[in-house]
């Protein structure tokens, strides 16, 4: 039985398709098998990011009213063998996602994958509730900046009362990954600091990716930025955070801060 | 350059880390019941015109969220013979 992880954030543009694609292909890599799941209905485009917008044929909503077998709407990663993607419709809109439908989809996917990665639609509506509503893992997205950290604690309260898992009175396994993080900005006073978004959502901190020309090179590209640049400062932070995401304990570093403090290792303790 | 800006602009992280923990502590505790203000504004009316006429768009009520404690303002305006136009509809 895979694990189910959905990547939310509640405001939009924070970096959820980009980190779910990245992500996603790391895990990949790794050797697992590993699909991803576009919940966002009517505005799709991690297969876009993906760079498999010209072979979508059936998506979640057609697998969802039976039109088409979820065998027929997955599609296989052309360079990584074990990727697999679910896009979203574009032309239908979320009120053809149903409870019953998504639970279906996502059990069966469960089953034969690894790791299920869905990607949110910003907002707290019907397609974010609904990509959380399975989650064994949320990965929360904030970047340091007031009104994503805000939406983030409404996510995070939404994830503790309306996901499965909190309704069974389990804990949610809920991870931080902040990204567009700028190391100088940070220290010159003029962004908010990793350890002041770790105390003010406190939950813990899957990874810091940084601010980087590489994620938008990629998405030009349409490949996940694990793929397309595997030496980058952000696709060296995604794969820390893949390897946490297998229980690996490694030390989380800032990335992208100046000479002198380049290595320096922080005690902070990952997720 | 460093040291033009130093003298310009003062830090502006540590206000928004300030602003974001009032916010959220009120936010955390206020789930559900975001109308607050709106039911105490009815309530107090309803309370005030028993005892006398008043205009209901003469009445504002402000909430100011502070790290400890916060504080509502409610702004009645009576006017003089509200007690008298009472008593005649009465």
């Amino acid at each position: 039985m895979g694990k189910v992880i959905v990547v939310t954030s509640g405001k939009g543009g924070v970096g959820k398709t980009t980190s779910t694609a990245a992500l996603g292909a790391a895990l990949a890599q790794g050797g697992a098998k590993v699909v991803v799941v576009d919940f966002d209905v009517g505005l799709r485009n991690l297969d876009l990011v993906m760079g498999a917008e010209r072979r979508v044929v059936y998506d979640l909503v057609n697998v969802i009213q039976g039109d088409a077998k979820l065998t027929q709407a997955l599609i296989r990663d052309k360079r990584l063998q074990t990727l697999y993607l679910l896009p979203a419709s574009q032309t239908r809109d979320k009120d053809n996602l149903t409870a019953e439908g998504v639970e279906k989809v996502i059990t069966a996917l469960r089953k034969n994958f690894d790791w299920v990665i869905c990607d949110s639609p910003a907002g707290i509506e019907r397609g974010a509730t609904l990509a959380m509503r399975h989650a064994d893992v949320a990965i929360v997205v904030t970047n340091p900046e007031v009104s994503s950290v805000r939406d983030s604690d409404r996510i995070i309260g939404l994830l503790d009362s309306k996901t499965l898992k909190a309704e069974r009175g389990e804990q949610m396994e809920k991870h931080l990954l902040l990204t567009r993080y700028d190391a100088n900005r940070a220290e010159r006073g003029d962004m908010l600091k990793v350890d002041d978004v770790l105390e003010i959502l406190s939950i813990p901190l899957l990874g810091i990716i940084p601010e980087s020309m590489d994620v938008l090179r990629a998405s030009n590209v349409g490949a996940p930025v694990t793929l397309s640049d595997d030496r980058s400062a952000p696709a060296l932070a995604y794969f820390d955070a893949a390897r946490r995401l297998n229980g690996e304990s490694i030390p989380v570093t800032i990335p992208g801060e100046k000479r002198g403090f380049f290595g320096k290792i922080f005690g902070r303790k990952a997720a | 350059m460093n040291i033009f800006r130093f003298f310009a602009k003062s830090d502006s992280a540590p206000a928004a880390r300030e602003r974001l923990q009032v916010l959220l502590a009120h936010e955390r505790a206020s789930t559900g019941d975001s109308d607050l203000v709106k039911i105490l504004r009815d309530e107090i009316m309803t309370v005030i015109a028993k005892h006398m006429q008043i205009d209901s768009d003469k009445v504002s009520v402000k909430m100011e969220r502070g790290a400890q404690v916060s504080t509502l303002a409610v702004d009645v305006e009576i006017p003089f013979d509200a007690a008298k136009k009472k008593k005649k509809a009465a």
